[in-house]
């Protein structure tokens, strides 16, 4: 076997991961050692989300790679190590440490240069005060961050993409906001004029002042050197204390140049189309490299360079040959969106442009002279068809008969979605991840992915920025409609339908019964699945005891006893402790009662305490005396709320900066009883170190100092999924509010047993959609949805209290109809650490002629 | 507390269990029978059908808290615990024929439910 080699990596950014990862994923890692070697303090980090860090809740929610080490033999890590000198002869690099200045030297076979790009600061005098910022790592962040806190207004220097996303940033920290840009529109490279005026216009409206074709002359300053403005030519001074340069980038080419190898002329490492450079051990990619003399400022491209190199390494074909330099964003809350020959430089192309100043929307196409192929375009204030006309320009299929239906509202003629149909193979449908139509319809065809989560996983399509996921969402809908695949959303076989179309067929015609929607809308006599579904929507909407009579039958294993069965046919007992919040008489109730009735007793998971090995006919006793001593059900039996975890909060806590345990209460008071498609659990945190939990939670509610983050869609479980940010800073009622329409949207249009997180991401328009709706009210379905919440409110009752006030209900709480007190016999425990276990049987029991009375007390 | 039992040998073959409308419709009920865990069920027809109460896959004595429901029109009992279907006629699994839990011969007699022997599988 030949000996091992060593890769080494410089700069561990977006690309060099990516590359790190290529060459696990293909083995490249059975011939080489890697080395990998970043100058930042932290593994690679999501740079295209870095503007999401203000509204993160840590660094690491940003991470590609969280732990920070790959788990990997062969692949080491080292951060906070700078590569100051590359020595080509003796093939090493010399690192030195960031933190305690040692240098050392490192030997590599091959060395790849992923040391992306650094901000431009123009030579503006006054630069150096400070105050003055860029705008491109964490850290950076972090400082402004701590700026903004003394200061009122702040400028952005540059008006291009990037600059809007730091401006961005300055308005969500609270500052009074200017842009500043020397050219006469705002994102010129992407945008024209009048694309760059509409959105101006939609900045303008949240409170940006934008300054369009003005040159800065000088950053000003007090005697303290702290700067408060900036001196403009030929327009009047700007008042600021915070200054952000965003004014392009330049590659990071200095190692290169310092040890000789070919730069381009506008900077960058030079590289063929394997990203080879002028040495043959080196490569790069990424910013600071220029393949064919030209440096790509997206991620996309970068991506792909790093998997040239894999490939080459491993005598692969592969070839970088340009890139698309397409880009859809929400800057600011406005959709904008520029792809192709967006300025109609081709000889002879046409322009079609639709622009409604109102609305505040902007399009234009680029079409051949024969109006037969579209070349590129620009989109601002509504980029919904961009999913669908970017791939038409890089596929080159022929455009419709009117292409101008294509960028007209749809009330005007205009069609939207579908189109994907006619895309070839091809096409490629996310730029990000550089996925095809094909390798979407492989996913579907052949790695049994059903939607659009699965997709997802399986090709990573739509995991970047997002844009593509409506058009991966079609492709799969269209593949199933071609192959005559229904996507089969049956309940079972005696239900045709969804179980968010069954919620809807009960509100609309307000059946009360199983037996009257089943004769209406099901076939047969229903099973497992139905029932229990329709038993669901039934107490959602109307909340009556689950255990009424014509109900009874329909209820899932647990609710039909109002207890969590065991392995032994037993059951566990869990009375509601809000908010884990319980006094010491409390505890002795239920000490008492584990003790009477030779209950097995645990602390859960959920802060409360659960008593198992009770017997079917013991539960009405039980529960009398836990009812008496003002317990009520927790519910831990019930597709509904179980608890709402809460940490101490500001009530103890030295660092808590609100109540959390009455937020808790008060919120799991609320929801209590509330039967949904799956369970829901809520945490409440006093403050940003979250001791609750509360992003692992359904609803996660986290202190801030003006209130309350609200996130929604976490869970632990097989597929454990962080709760995202759905608004932030919110007061008791308004947060209230939210969770009402968040819950009851849910309640309303989730499958059965689908969580919040995978309903989240099977909406279409994920969490977007559920803020759209929620925190937007764009469906005007706000009042509805609260007013549901409380009615159900105020319709909750203790079903256990309920149920033992009923003779008709207790009368099922009997081990056997003919002997209602006999224990049943199958039924037996050993002692385990001093308290009960079941002991499990291999065959039936059959009682001798004498029989046990009374079960162990 | 005292029991009061059932015996076989008084009622040489039939044990009467409880009136029907005991047993809920499209429901069971668990009954003791010569110390055994029976399970009593009425379908949508109103037949009254006795299965062992004993789910085989989770070995504990179940299947009368289980939902009935119908599959391709015949009643079937979903076991509680892990939701195996037993066919309530014959007490055969639906998705695993091999599985088969015993079934008692049942009638009922002037609303009175009368289990008889336990049937031996044809
Ligand atoms: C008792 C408890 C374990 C314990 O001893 O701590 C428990 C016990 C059960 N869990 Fe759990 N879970 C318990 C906390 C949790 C937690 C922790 C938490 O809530 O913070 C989790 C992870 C958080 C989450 O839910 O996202 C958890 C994730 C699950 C899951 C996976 C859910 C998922 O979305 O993937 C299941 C399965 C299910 O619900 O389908 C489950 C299901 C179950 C069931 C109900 C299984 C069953 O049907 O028999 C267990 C029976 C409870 C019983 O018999 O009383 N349990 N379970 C905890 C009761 C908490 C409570 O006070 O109500
Ligand atoms: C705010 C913002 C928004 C963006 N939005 C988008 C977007 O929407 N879409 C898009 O496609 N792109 C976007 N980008 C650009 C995207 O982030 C970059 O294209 C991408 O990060 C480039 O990856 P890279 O690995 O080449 O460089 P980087 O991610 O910058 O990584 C380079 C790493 O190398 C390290 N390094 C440099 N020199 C050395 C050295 N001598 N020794 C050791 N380590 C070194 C650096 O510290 C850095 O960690 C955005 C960038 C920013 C800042
Ligand atoms: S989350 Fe904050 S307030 Fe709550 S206990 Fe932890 S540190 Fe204290
Ligand atoms: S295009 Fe960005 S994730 Fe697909």
């Amino acid at each position: 076997m030949s000996q091992r080699e060593r890769l080494v990596v410089v700069g561990h950014g977006m690309v060099g991961h990516r590359l790190v990862q290529a060459a696990i994923e293909r083995g490249l890692t059975e011939r080489y050692d890697v080395v990998v070697l970043g100058e930042e303090p932290r593994a690679a980090y999501d740079r295209v989300a870095l503007t999401s860090y203000f509204s993160a809740t840590c660094a690491e929610e940003l991470s590609l790679l969280p732990g920070g080490s790959y788990d990997h033999d062969a692949v080491e890590l080292r951060l906070s190590t700078e590569v100051v000198a590359i020595d080509r002869d003796a093939r090493t690099v010399t690192t030195r440490d960031k933190v305690c200045g040692t240098e050392t030297t490192v030997a590599y076979d091959q060395l790849v240069l992923a040391t992306g790009a650094a901000p431009f600061v123009p030579p503006v005098p006054g630069r150096e005060h400070e105050g003055v910022f860029v705008y491109r790592t964490i850290e950076d962040l972090d400082a402004i961050r701590e700026a903004s806190h003394t200061a009122t207004s702040g400028i952005v220097i540059g008006g291009g993409l990037l600059g809007l996303e730091a401006a961005n940033a300055l308005v969500q920290l609270g500052l009074q906001t200017h842009v500043v840009e020397m050219a006469p529109r705002l994102m010129p490279v992407q945008l024209d004029q009048a694309g760059g005026s509409t959105l101006v216009r939609h900045i303008e409206k949240l409170g940006v002042s934008v300054h369009t074709g003005v040159m800065t002359e000088a950053i000003t300053a007090d005697e303290a050197g702290r700067v408060n403005g900036l001196a403009l030519k030929d327009a009047a001074p700007v008042e600021a204390q915070v200054v952000v340069f965003s004014a392009g980038i330049r590659p990071r080419d200095l190692l290169a140049r310092e040890c000789g190898l070919e730069v381009a002329d506008r900077g960058g490492v030079l590289v063929d189309d394997q990203c080879h450079s002028s040495d043959e051990r080196i490569w790069a990619i990424g910013e600071c490299a220029a393949p064919a003399g030209r440096m790509y400022g997206l991620v996309a491209p970068g991506y792909d360079m790093a998997e040239v190199v894999v490939d080459a390494l491993l005598d692969g074909p592969g070839r970088f040959t340009g890139a698309d330099m397409s880009t859809k964003l929400k800057l600011l809350g406005v959709d904008v969106a520029s792809f192709g020959d967006a300025f109609a430089t081709t000889e002879g192309s046409l322009e079609l442009v639709y622009s409604d100043a109102v609305a505040g929307v902007y399009k234009k196409l680029v079409v051949t002279e024969d109006g037969s192929r579209l070349l590129g375009g620009i989109l601002v204030g509504d980029a919904a068809a961009y999913g669908l006309l970017r791939p038409m320009v890089s596929s080159g299929i022929p455009l419709p008969e009117n292409p101008e239906e294509l960028i007209l509202p749809a009330s005007r003629g205009g069609s939207t979605g579908s189109g994907v149909a006619a895309l070839p193979d091809e096409a490629q449908i996310c730029s990000c991840n550089n996925v095809s139509k094909g390798d979407i319809v492989h996913a579907v065809e052949h790695d049994g992915c059903e939607d659009v989560a699965s997709v997802k996983k399986c090709t990573n399509a739509g995991t970047t920025c997002g844009s593509c996921v409506t058009s991966v969402k079609a492709i799969i809908e269209d593949h199933f409609a071609k192959t005559g695949r229904e996507v089969n959303r049956a309940l079972c076989e005696h239900f045709a339908v969804s179980r968010s179309e069954l919620f809807e067929i009960v509100a609309i015609h307000g059946y009360r019964t199983f037996a009257d929607v089943l004769e209406a809308h099901g076939t047969g006599r229903g099973c497992d699945i139905c029932k229990p579904t329709v038993a669901s929507i039934l107490a959602s909407q109307f909340n009556e005891h689950v255990l009424e009579g014509r109900h009874r039958g329909l209820q899932d294993t647990n609710d039909a006893f109002l207890a969590n069965i065991q392995k032994n046919g037993t059951y566990s007992v869990v009375p509601r402790i809000p908010g884990g919040e319980v006094t010491p008489e409390g505890l002795i109730v239920i000490g008492e009662v584990a003790r009477d009735f030779g209950l097995y007793t645990k602390i859960t998971g959920g802060q409360r305490i659960d008593m198992f090995g009770a017997r079917l006919e013991d539960l009405p006793l039980i529960w009398g005396r836990l009812v008496d001593a003002g317990f009520e059900s927790g519910h831990a039996y019930g597709k509904s709320l179980r608890t709402v975890k809460s940490c101490v909060g500001s009530e103890w806590c030295r660092y808590g900066v609100q109540e959390s345990v009455s937020m808790a209460i008060r919120l799991e008071l609320r929801y209590r009883g509330l039967r949904s498609p799956h369970k829901l659990k809520g945490g409440v945190s006093g403050c940003a170190r979250e001791c609750a939990e509360a992003r692992g939670k359904d609803f996660g509610v986290i202190a801030t100092d003006k209130g309350w983050n609200l996130y929604v869609g976490g869970n632990g479980g097989a597929t454990p999924a962080h709760a995202q940010l759905l608004a932030g800073d919110l007061d008791d009622e308004t947060l209230v509010r939210y969770l009402d329409r968040f819950l009851m949207y849910y309640v309303r249009t989730a499958d059965r047993l689908q969580r919040t997180a995978p309903w989240i991401d099977s909406l279409d328009g994920g969490l977007d959609r559920v803020k759209a709706v929620v925190v937007d009210d764009v469906l005007g379905l706000g009042s509805e949805l609260e007013r549901e919440m409380d009615r159900h409110v105020a319709s909750y009752f203790d079903e256990w209290k309920a149920t033992l006030e009923d003779p008709e209900k207790l009368s099922r709480f009997v081990s056997f109809v003919n002997a209602p007190g006999v224990p049943d016999p199958n039924i037996s425990f050993t002692t385990e650490r001093d308290q009960i276990r079941p002991v499990n049987h291999d065959e039936p029991v059959v009682l001798g002629s004498t029989i046990p009375v009374g079960g162990p007390r | 507390m005292t029991a009061i039992l059932p015996d076989r040998t008084e009622t040489e073959e039939w044990t009467e269990v409880c009136r029907l409308e005991q047993v809920p419709a499209e429901g069971g009920v668990a009954a003791l029978v010569g110390g055994e865990a029976v399970a009593i069920f009425r379908d949508h027809l109103d037949e009254v059908h006795a299965l062992s109460n004993v789910c085989p896959f989770a070995r504990a004595s179940v299947l009368s808290r289980g939902i009935v429901g119908t599959r391709g029109g015949v009643p079937f009992v979903a076991s509680p615990m892990l939701k195996q279907p037993f066919r309530l006629s014959d007490g055969v699994c639906l998705d695993d024929e091999a599985v088969r839990v015993d079934t008692w011969d049942v009638k009922v007699d002037a609303g009175v439910v009368l289990v008889g022997a336990k049937r031996t599988p044809a």
